[in-house]
């Protein structure tokens, strides 16, 4: 599958990364490469074959609803860019 | 004392011959005098090193050491350090510091060892080379022009050049196993669920263990026994007791059934490399192994399945670098859509960038079947061709690269080629199972390393095998001249 550059914008928008414009050329080249790699998976018959999420076929361990963690948000926002009032603080949203 | 094994170290500080004071400044001083040529370390952490080696010795002088007691480690900077930066070889993290310990990182420090600092890697462990760093590549000890693999490279490194007797790693699709095959020594990727993911920047949760790099089986087998065990912080952790793996370090060989995939020996590989390696089986088969030509059929189809499941979950897990919450964030954004975009767009590297968008790529509506649904089956296939070979044989041997260490800069135009080199590494990945690199050989002086396969939680069996090739044989105690 041969990727064109208004593709590869496509999903750069899907993923939130800016790509400057002279750099779109050559991610629809490499990408366009990666995605030759996976298409040999085009003639594998997978007919009937469970889709393996999980190597061991574990499932989702679940616990009980109750509280068990402590509120360490000061701790942890320490590290945050921009906070207020334990929010926080982004470009406004809501006009 | 740095020519010691991680467990001969060990025996040194238990008799008092070495004091861990002693042992980590050593270890400080070669990190000071002989990284600059190597770039292995991100961060060193010469203060605390001492702190914790001072206790080390109180902890002894009282008598409660333990196995690990004072033993100087590195950890790759994949793994969330307290109070300190924990980047993940990436400009996203540059000012990270994390407000907690990794299981690994708390597991190893309360099992007495010293960290001497964070190593080097490929960004986000995307990478087989250690090329795609923010800090820069690392070099390989055995030749400065050549890359050490990746994405523990520095990990490898340092302990290949002996600036630390041991370090933690991760692997996804062969970032232990690879490095440790380029570098010439020891190093395991447990079973999935083995070792606890809690704190370990995760790149692709289906596939990711942390695990041990060091100088032999035996080393692996004293790192493993700490960092293994259940933690319900990792909600993939599993329940399975923790054998003594040093204990069954010296068992027979005799009965072992040993696979050789008809698939590992076409072409693509060395010469040097299918001869070293076959060379190490027979000297296995000497030690009461029997051998077996068996087949993975699916094999060739590896490198295609993670190529779509890596970076799918890899566009999963770091849609959490967003500039809000923690790790950069841009100037003067214009809106929240700016914030994100250019705060991704800047943090990112562009193989990171790549494998984000083929990961999003290939689960977006109208591919999602085509891509993933397709590869997840095809890892089905992966998965049982390994369940039907341990019917047969207890152990999969083959070589662990295709090729010994390559040029810096030869691969990086290239995405696929460099995907190539993790070749005999993936499926063990894909399929959960746990897996060892050791050297078992030379090439234009460039080691090369054997790669043994075991069924689900064999982790014993492995580091056994692996030990008493290592007993008959000097690959792993060798060292790049340069670095004696």
């Amino acid at each position: 599958m041969s990727l064109q550059d208004d593709q590869v914008r496509s999903i750069a928008h899907l993923a939130r990364l800016a790509i400057a414009d002279e750099d779109v050329p050559g991610y629809a080249e490499s990408l366009s490469s990666i995605l030759a790699l996976v298409e040999q998976l085009d003639a594998l018959d997978t007919a009937g074959v469970e889709p393996m999420a999980h190597p061991l076929h574990a499932t989702q361990r679940l616990r009980e609803d109750v509280v068990s963690e402590e509120n360490l948000r000061e701790q942890y926002q320490a590290c945050a860019p921009a906070v207020e009032d334990g929010l926080y603080l982004v470009p406004r949203v809501i006009e | 004392m740095h020519q010691k094994t991680l467990s001969e170290l060990a025996a040194a500080l238990a008799d008092g011959s070495l004091g861990s004071v002693e042992l980590t400044e050593h270890y400080l001083a070669r990190i000071a005098a002989h990284d600059g040529e190597l770039n292995s370390f991100i961060t060193v952490t010469q203060e605390s090193a001492l702190q914790a080696a001072r206790a080390a010795d109180a902890a002894r002088a009282a008598g409660r050491a333990g196995p690990l007691t004072g033993l100087p480690i590195a950890h790759k900077d994949i793994f969330c350090t307290e109070g300190l930066r924990t980047s993940c070889g990436s400009r996203m993290l540059d000012n990270f510091v994390s407000p907690y310990d990794a299981h690994v990182v708390s597991a190893l420090k309360s099992a007495g060892t010293v960290m001497l600092g964070k190593t080097n890697m490929d960004e986000f462990a995307m990478g087989s080379s250690n090329e795609t760093s923010f800090y820069g590549a690392v070099k390989n000890p055995w030749n400065a022009t050549r890359v050490p693999g990746g994405s523990s490279g520095g990990s490898a490194a340092a302990v290949a050049a002996r600036l630390a007797p041991a370090a933690t790693g991760t692997d996804t699709g062969g970032s232990i196993r690879q490095p440790a095959a380029l570098t010439g020594i020891t190093g395991l990727k447990p079973t999935y669920g083995r070792v606890s993911r809690y704190g370990m920047i995760a790149f692709a949760s289906s596939l990711d263990q942390g695990g041990p790099m060091a100088q032999s089986a035996e080393d692996c087998a004293l790192l493993l026994g700490a960092m293994a065990g259940f933690d319900a912080r990792d909600s993939t952790s599993l329940q399975r007791e923790v054998p003594d793996y040093r204990a069954a370090l010296n068992d027979s060989l005799d009965g072992l059934r040993i696979g050789l995939p008809k698939e590992y020996f076409g072409e693509g590989l060395d010469d040097a490399i299918a001869s070293a390696v076959t060379s190490a089986v027979a000297e296995l088969e000497k030690l009461g192994a029997s051998v077996v030509e068996i087949s993975l059929p699916n094999q060739g189809l590896a490198v295609p399945v993670y190529y779509v499941v890596a970076p799918a979950e890899a566009s999963a897990n770091l849609s959490r670098f967003d500039g809000v919450r923690f790790g950069h964030r841009c100037d003067d954004p214009a809106d929240l859509e700016d914030l994100y975009k250019r705060s991704r767009g800047e943090g990112f590297g562009a193989e990171v960038k790549r494998r984000i968008m083929v990961g999003t790529y290939a689960l977006s509506a109208g591919y999602y079947d085509a891509y993933y649904l397709k590869a997840q089956q095809a890892r089905q296939l992966i998965s049982r061709d390994f369940s039907e070979a341990f019917e047969q044989v207890d152990l999969i041997a083959g070589p662990a690269t295709p090729s010994t260490a390559f040029g810096i800069g030869e691969k990086t135009d290239d995405p696929v080629a460099m995907y190539l080199n993790d070749l005999y590494t993936i499926a063990a990945n894909l399929a959960g199972l746990p897996g060892i690199s050791l050297p078992c050989g030379s090439s234009a002086g460039l080691p090369i390393g054997l790669q043994l396969v075991g069924r689900h939680f064999d982790e014993a069996r492995l580091l056994n095998v692996a030990h008493r090739y290592q007993q008959v044989s000097d690959w792993h105690r060798r060292m790049p001249a340069a670095f004696q």
